[in-house]
């Protein structure tokens, strides 16, 4: 798939929940307010992975989760991008030793981006976003 | 003959070309105005322009259990048949494209349409949500029907019994705007009637707080929640399209001035004129019925959906209808 300047410009993002305590959910939604005003962007959040370009992952895929996520995963049109969210999602966070985790998510899908914090700050997630842009523009030129 | 079908050609050709453009434009104003009004920054104006392009990269997933043809046929069904709505309605100084066979009561007909095929683009997408998401538009289209049809009326039967030839003919209600046939009590009447017209569109066009077939929070996108890539870009286009539609019907119904009529102007620049005063008055139609409302209200449920419209607009648009014909009467004796 090709990747152009207005994929960049317009970055859709669906938000998946993989057992996660709410805490980076409610940080995402922070971001999206008008304080950060990601619309300015052209990213936007939207209610089915078939409409999304980006998959914001969070919690540390519960071994429950692991074949939905991967199911969602595959649902999203290409081309995509993976964004983990929170520590959970990278290395199990406070879950790590849990007898019913099959992540961290980096187990289950390619993650592109990864934010540490727990939750990470909106500052945070938007950098992250700048990364992902920023290895999108990498990738682009790279074609 | 053959010079007929040719303008008439090049006529649509240009229709077709000025809808896409204005509908861009107003899905872009709509997103910046309504950035403003919550106190965001919002996109650049080109931003649905950019979604589209990126829309048309995009891979196109069929669902493995819905019906391939209908699935893409359905957003090429919405969008030409709401540009072919176009052909029927006067944009600016200039008559229709297709004047000579079609009135308000076909535009009717076709305004149901692209709901139609939106619904038959969620029957056909297999997907339980779809499935929901469908059966609400019907029930959302039959519900608006009738207020819609109340507003045509009472505006055609105003006109006939002014002794206007042909009152459904757009062209005939652009040639004598109802303002100037009524008395205040008349004037009261239509004003409702606009109301009416203002509360009907955001159901034409599914926006909050009448978007209960799309419901991104309960249905994740209703109708469309199968459609991605190039089909999705289509029936986001057929929606700034009925937007431009919805807007112009309201315009060519209720504000049919042309500017170079009050302005001199030389004759080359008239045209122009007109159409730059017509493209000022549907982005404020639009922003009032699209944005002002959109902002400003939560959705409704689907039962108060019917009840909006079947019983409070309902009665609103025959009080608008009643007074218009009391004034007619009172007028006559
Ligand atoms: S990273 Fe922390 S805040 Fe985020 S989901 Fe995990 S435990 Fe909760």
């Amino acid at each position: 798939m090709k990747l152009t300047k207005s994929f960049n410009r317009s970055l859709w993002v669906f938000h998946l929940n993989t057992g996660s305590c709410n805490g980076c959910e409610i940080e995402i939604v922070a971001t999206i307010c008008p304080r950060y005003d990601p619309e300015r962007f052209g990213i936007k959040l939207v209610g089915s992975p078939k409409h999304a370009d980006v998959l914001l992952v969070t919690g540390p895929v519960t071994k429950k989760m692991a074949a939905k996520v991967r199911r969602v995963y595959e649902q999203v049109p290409d081309p995509k991008l993976v964004m983990c969210i929170g520590t959970c999602g990278q290395s199990g966070g406070v879950f790590y030793d849990s007898y019913n985790l099959d992540g961290p998510i980096d187990q289950v899908l390619p993650v592109d981006v990864y934010v540490p914090g727990c939750p990470p700050r909106p500052e945070a997630i938007v950098y992250g976003v700048v990364k992902a842009l920023e290895k999108l523009e990498r990738l682009e030129a790279a074609q | 003959m053959l010079t007929d079908i040719i303008l008439t050609l090049a006529g649509a050709f240009l229709v077709v070309i000025f809808s896409l453009i204005v509908a861009f434009f107003l899905l872009g104003v709509d997103r910046i105005v309504t950035a403003r009004m919550q106190a965001r920054i919002g996109p650049p104006l080109t931003q649905p322009f950019t979604d589209m392009r990126k829309l048309f990269t995009k891979e196109n997933v069929v669902p493995a259990n819905a019906i391939p043809w209908l699935f893409n046929l359905a957003p090429v069904v919405a969008l030409a048949s709401a540009i072919t709505i176009l052909l029927y309605i006067p944009i600016g100084g200039f008559p229709p494209v297709l004047s000579g066979g079609g009135d308000l009561i076909l535009v009717m007909y076709l305004l149901t349409l692209p709901a139609l095929a939106l619904v038959a683009g969620g029957f056909s997408s297999g997907s339980p949500y779809a499935t929901v998401g469908a059966q609400r538009e019907m029930v959302t289209m039959i519900a608006y029907e009738f207020p819609l049809a109340v507003v045509i009326i009472a505006i055609a039967w105003k006109l006939a019994v002014s002794g206007v030839p042909l009152p459904f003919m757009l062209m005939s209600i652009q040639a004598n705007p109802v303002w100037g046939l009524v008395g205040p009590l008349g004037i009261i009447g239509i004003l409702i009637l606009f109301f009416v017209l203002l509360i009907v569109t955001p159901a034409e066009l599914s926006r909050i707080p009448f978007d209960t077939p799309e419901a991104e929070t309960e249905l994740a996108g209703g109708v469309l929640v199968e459609y991605s890539g190039k089909n999705l870009a289509l029936f986001t286009l057929t929606q700034g399209v009925k937007t431009v539609v919805m807007a112009s019907l309201m315009v060519a119904l209720f504000i049919p001035y042309r500017l170079s009529a009050l302005v001199p102007a030389p004759a080359i620049l008239q045209p122009v004129l007109d159409l730059l005063f017509y493209l000022i008055l549907v982005v404020l139609v639009a922003f009032v019925a699209v944005s002002l409302i959109r902002v400003s209200m939560a959705r409704f449920r689907i039962n108060q959906v019917v009840s909006v419209y079947w019983i409070y607009l309902s009665l609103i648009g025959i009080a608008g209808l009643l007074l218009v014909m009391a004034d007619h009467f009172i007028g006559v004796v």
